[in-house]
């Protein structure tokens, strides 16, 4: 037998034995899904040495768990209730007992059509027909985006940029929502400019796109610093996790 | 024909589902609701083809690599378990199986495999974040700020707190406002040479 997996073998058995043995601490988890959580957060963690057969064991495990997990999901949440429960409503009376009562609604026949044409990529002599439901899915998700981005992403963008410069608060001056306001107006400008490539970034245009190259920077700073400490919060979560509930040491 | 009617019916979909934004009705709300309604479920009975792949592909490399032929195994015995305990609708209420699994499986390798990238982040930020320049410089200390307003056990200081604030709500949205402007107008671009057939890559080779 593999070296690798002799390994994997005697850590999986140690584990159990710890768990039978409850490790003497009176204070640590006997629920064997919490060891089992705890056996596979120490597995991932292992990957900071080195690639091992732990790690693989637990990457491969997910891998299965996952793609069954959405796949229930996907049955219960989206295909029964919005299309098994509108073609033949009794059908779903011991689970979704208020879409029982309702009407059969039959357009919901073409998206089945749909769906089953997806399957036909499988079918080695029309994989073509497969194409037909994607169209109506890309086309359909088109036609919606266009709009949405047109209204939120650039018409709505460019409407929250067109503020006052001076901001005046109680009759005075407020020089702290004037900067921020200039900042803001300054900011999109000089942002956009230096993504514009069809002039030369010389002189004072040069300039403005160097002011833009700060901005987006600051963004990327902060965005890097959101996403570390995000990271290290799922960190605390999982040390929480194998301290406390598994090992019972923090109150 | 093979490549004609999916072109048609994107052009058709698309002008109709833009259409119905601008003309208001009962209609409108018709096809809105029920276009959303159809991507989903037509979406969802695309998930088969996924899991089939998923099958297709763990089971040839079992047979086909005696090196990978137990960690395939752990894969397809992980997804008969999760399928096995997800049978029933009441699977999905709190405290079944199937959502202990969830919690104890699946919870802790994705998270614990997504605060792995704390470590790697941090190693590789410090390669590539040197303040070598005024612009590296710059990432480098916002960076720095706004970790200090999040950590665990609160902002640092008043000051940190307003500075963060400020940093968030002022040149990050001006820059973040600049780059949705932008991804806004590519998107839009896009779309029209969708609809119009122009962009075609979605349809594969032959």
């Amino acid at each position: 037998m593999r070296k690798d997996l002799v390994w994997l073998f005697a850590g999986i058995l140690f584990f159990g034995l710890l768990y039978l043995l409850n490790w003497g601490v009176k204070a640590i988890s006997t629920d064997l899904l919490v060891w089992i959580g705890a056996f596979l957060t120490l597995a991932i963690l292992s990957f900071l040495y080195q690639d091992n057969a732990f790690y693989k064991f637990a990457e491969h495990l997910f891998v299965g768990v996952s793609a069954a997990y959405w796949m229930c999901m996907g049955f219960w949440n989206t295909l029964v209730p919005n299309l098994i429960a509108k073609l033949h409503p009794p059908i779903v009376k011991g689970v979704l007992p208020a879409i029982a009562e309702k009407p059969p609604e039959y357009w919901y026949i073409i998206p089945a059509a749909l769906g089953i044409m997806f399957l036909m990529r499988l079918s080695p002599k029309a994989p073509w027909i497969s194409r037909w439901a994607l169209a109506f899915i890309v086309g359909t998700t088109t036609g919606l985006n266009l709009v949405r981005y047109l209204r939120s992403d650039f018409l709505g963008q460019i409407k929250s940029t067109l503020i006052p410069v001076i901001v005046v608060e109680n009759g005075s001056l407020s020089v702290g929502g004037s900067f921020s306001n200039i900042v803001i107006v300054v900011g999109v400008l000089c942002g956009l400019i230096y993504f514009f490539f069809s002039k030369e970034h010389k002189g004072l245009f040069g300039v403005a796109s160097r002011v833009g190259i700060y901005i987006l920077m600051i963004t990327f700073g902060a965005s890097f610093g959101y996403t570390v400490m995000a990271r290290i919060s799922l960190l605390v979560g999982r040390m929480r996790f194998l301290l406390g509930d598994w090992m019972g040491l923090l109150q | 024909m093979r490549r004609q009617i999916p072109l048609y019916i994107v052009l058709v979909c698309g002008i109709v589902f833009v259409i119905q934004f601008f003309i208001p009705s009962h209609e409108s709300e018709f096809i809105f609701e029920y276009g959303q309604d159809w991507v989903m479920v037509i979406g969802i009975l695309a998930l088969p083809l996924g899991i089939w792949s998923y099958l297709r592909k763990t089971w040839l490399t079992a047979v086909k690599k005696p090196k990978e032929r137990f960690f395939a195994g752990v894969s397809l015995f992980g997804f008969a378990i999760m399928m096995l305990t997800g049978l029933k609708r009441e699977s999905l209420m709190a405290g079944s199986l199937y959502m202990e699994l969830f919690e104890y499986v699946l919870i802790p390798i994705q998270a614990t495999i997504f605060s792995l990238l704390a470590f790697y982040i941090a190693s590789a930020a410090y390669r590539a974040f040197r303040a070598r320049s005024v612009i590296a410089t710059m990432l480098l200390g916002t960076a720095f700020i706004v970790m200090l307003r999040l950590i665990p056990l609160g902002p640092i200081s008043d000051v940190n707190q307003a500075l963060v604030g400020w940093i968030l709500s002022v040149p990050n949205m001006a820059a973040k406002r600049g780059l949705l402007i932008g991804i806004g107008l590519g998107a839009i671009a896009t779309c029209i040479k969708i609809i119009l057939g122009i962009e075609r890559t979605y349809l594969g080779r032959d």
